[in-house]
């Protein structure tokens, strides 16, 4: 059964400010109108890409979207800034009409693109949760009858009789999410609202909204830049850019989506490792760093081929011990998976004189890796001495993995890290 | 084994009927326009000394000052009734008018920061703005009456029957309000020129309503005039019925409830159209 199913819906906003120039658009729309043509504003407009320069005064925020939503889904809407995610909310919360499209739902809607709207600072806890509660569509019957168990959740049943102008941010924030989680409502619409409060409450708000979800099967829909959250609370994920729904599918698929350079910033070479240092040693500069020949910070392994060969060359103001250091994470950069640390493994470390030098490292992956995406981060150091430079988060590599007898390619997300080897005698 | 049938209850459009008022979801909502007129009653004498008894000072001090200048300095007629009852009459029901009106035409202005974040049927917001100001007025009513009574124990006031169209009349003047109200909140979310125009609009609405000087004294072109003013029939049965002074009559109530109707339909239909799409251009 669906819970809600959006059809072609669009968003058309006006850039610039309202003003004399806005009327003639006005009347020109209204003028086709009358004459029952279509309106001539709905033709033009850009696509939503906050950062280029366009020559319409009109943008699509959302631009023929569909989706269906299962009764019961924890559905994670992730995407940039401006990539259209909170005026999705916008609409499916009815704060404003689409431009175009229909949104079909099935059950009643809450929505919680903020908490604590319509909280009075001259009123008292207590008044604010009957009031905001009737804000959010609860009757006064429904609010009374849950009182008790929204102030036990906000934890802040001491204060609950004074004003919330008296209240500290976070119990101010504590008392609002406590009432909005106790919505009766089917689908519930949560906007990017847990930045505050302590990590305490985050955790209690998270497990809260899980139960909505898990124990009582209603529906969710979840925007958030915690990456981290989304993960835990949300089984499907929509990812927007600019305005279309770029990927739509399982959680976890529609994170690596987001996070994960495209082919197409694989292939454009854009960004150099060099221009991402995070530490930086002040007696000397990097000019630059290559992973096997080219500077760019993707890299994508052929299959059969499993060396890292790095190059980084600079400047040393004084003679410097230097040792090579790797860390392999997976593709989220969650889970650390390998190190390669010779200076340490070895114990001897090569000296390099003052003046210009050229460091070279091969790192070699094992052959039975599997097919993924891999985040690597480099070092240089004297082992247990000194760091000289570190680069975290950076390169990223994209491995292809041995062809198993039967055909079959081993992937990281379903087999893990590495295939191992069998049998005793071989 | 089947699919259930998949149902829908509810469908979002971008387009939509002028006429669909959704009444039945405002009712729904009935708790939050108790709500917002518990918040507006509440709150607005929070950390005061005197409280609500500022709903009685406001009157009296306006009707004293009237009273010094309209008819101990510019001689104005009050058809025979007693001064100070004439004033209070027409302040008591002038106040609940002007501010009924001026509170509805902030509706979307004043609340985007609600309504931008959270959807209930806008409506309630002006009726709740009507409803806690018709306490207010309750109020002040009593002052009314309580005067109006001393007059009457001393035999100087003659009222009749229409006493007991009173009611009809508040509620004529707060739909009156309402309509006006939400055709300028509508209007005002995308150019604000109409803000202007209320402001100073209301306070010289005053002067064209017979508010300080009783309708009789007008002649000519103003009298008819007047007549469409659906403020006049309101403000000339009130008096008429709780003073017997005035010249009243039928007709006179006729228009203004009709006017009064077209202006709210209107006022409806407009605030209708603007309340989905106001959080974009506002």
């Amino acid at each position: 059964m669906l819970a809600l199913k959006a059809e072609n819906i669009s968003k058309q906003y006006r850039l610039g400010q309202v003003g004399t120039g806005t009327i003639s658009h006005d009347l020109n729309r209204f003028w086709h109108k009358v004459r029952g043509k279509e309106d001539p504003y709905l033709q033009i407009g850009d696509a939503n890409d906050r950062a280029t320069k366009g020559d319409s005064e009109y943008v699509w925020s959302l631009r023929d979207i569909n989706f269906e939503i299962e009764q019961g889904d924890a559905v994670g809407i992730i995407g940039r800034n401006g990539a259209g995610k909170s005026t999705l909310l916008k609409l499916l919360s009815k704060v404003t009409k689409p431009t175009t499209g229909k949104i079909y739902t099935n059950g009643r809607i809450a929505s919680l693109l903020e908490v604590g709207t319509g909280f009075h600072p001259e009123m008292t806890g207590r008044e604010n949760v009957f009031l905001n509660g009737a804000i959010l569509g609860m009757t006064r019957k429904e609010i009374a009858r849950k009182f008790d168990e929204i102030v036990d959740f906000s934890g802040v049943e001491r204060y609950i009789d004074t004003p919330v102008k008296r209240y500290s941010s976070g119990m101010y924030v504590r008392l609002a999410f406590a009432v909005a989680a106790h919505l009766e409502s089917e689908i519930l619409i949560v906007d990017e609202v847990l930045a505050v409060g302590d990590a305490d409450f985050q955790k209690k708000c998270l497990g809260k909204m899980g139960d909505v979800t898990k124990g009582e099967g209603r529906t969710i829909l979840f925007v958030s830049h915690n990456m981290a959250a989304v993960e835990t609370l949300c089984n499907k994920g929509i990812y927007l850019k600019n305005g279309l729904i770029q990927f739509e599918g399982g959680i976890k698929k529609t994170i690596e989506d987001y996070l994960i350079p495209t082919v197409q910033e694989f292939q454009t070479n854009s960004k150099k490792i060099c221009e991402d240092i995070d530490y930086l040693h002040s007696d000397l500069t990097i000019d630059s760093i290559k992973l096997n020949d080219s500077d760019s910070s993707y890299h994508t392994l052929d299959r059969g081929d499993n060396s890292l060969k790095f190059t980084i060359s600079g400047n040393l103001k004084e003679s410097k011990k230097l040792a090579f250091g790797l860390t392999l994470y997976d593709s989220l950069h969650h889970t650390k998976l390998a190190i390669c640390s010779p200076g340490h493994l070895s114990g001897t470390v090569k000296k390099f004189e003052k003046g210009n030098f050229t460091f070279e490292e091969t790192v070699l992956l094992p052959k039975n890796i599997t097919k993924g995406t891999f985040k690597v981060d480099i070092s240089l150091h004297e082992p247990n001495i000194e760091v000289f430079m570190i680069v975290n988060n950076n390169i990223t590599i994209k491995t292809e993995s041995i062809i198993s007898a039967t055909g079959l390619e081993f992937e990281y997300d379903n087999n893990g890290f590495l295939i191992l080897d069998y049998g005793i005698n071989r | 084994m089947s699919e259930p049938q998949q149902k829908w209850t509810e469908t979002i459009e971008d387009s939509h009927s002028l006429f669909d008022l959704k009444l039945k979801e405002v009712w729904r909502y009935k708790d939050l326009v108790y709500m917002f007129v518990k918040r507006d009653f509440v709150a607005g004498f929070k950390q005061t000394i005197l409280g609500p008894l500022w709903f009685f000072i406001n009157p009296i001090l306006t009707t004293f000052v009237f009273l010094i200048v309209f008819s101990k300095i510019a001689n104005l007629s009050t058809d025979g009734a007693p001064p100070l009852l004439f004033y209070l009459a027409g302040v008591t029901l002038w106040n609940y008018f002007s501010s009924s009106l001026t509170g509805t035409s902030y509706t979307f202005a004043g609340n985007a920061g609600i309504f931008g974040k959270v959807y209930f049927p806008r409506l309630v917001t002006p009726i709740s703005i009507v409803l806690s100001n018709l306490m207010r007025f309750g109020v002040q009513m009593l002052l009314f009456i309580i005067i109006w009574a001393y007059y009457l124990s001393k035999g100087e006031v003659n009222p009749n029957w229409w006493i007991l169209a009173t009611p009809f009349l508040i509620v004529l003047m707060a739909l009156f309000a309402l309509g006006v109200g939400m055709i300028f909140s509508a209007l005002t979310t995308k150019y604000k020129d109409l803000n202007m125009l209320l402001g100073f609009g209301v306070s010289l609405y005053m002067y064209a309503t017979p508010v300080i000087y009783p309708s009789s004294s007008l002649t000519g072109i103003f009298k008819t005039l007047s007549y469409y003013n659906p403020l006049t029939g309101v403000f000339e049965c009130f008096k008429y019925a709780w003073m017997g002074v005035g010249s009243f009559s039928v007709t006179m109530l006729g228009i203004s409830t009709i006017i009064i109707l077209i202006l709210l339909a209107i006022g409806t239909v407009i605030f209708n159209k603007v309340e989905k799409t106001f959080m974009d251009t506002v």
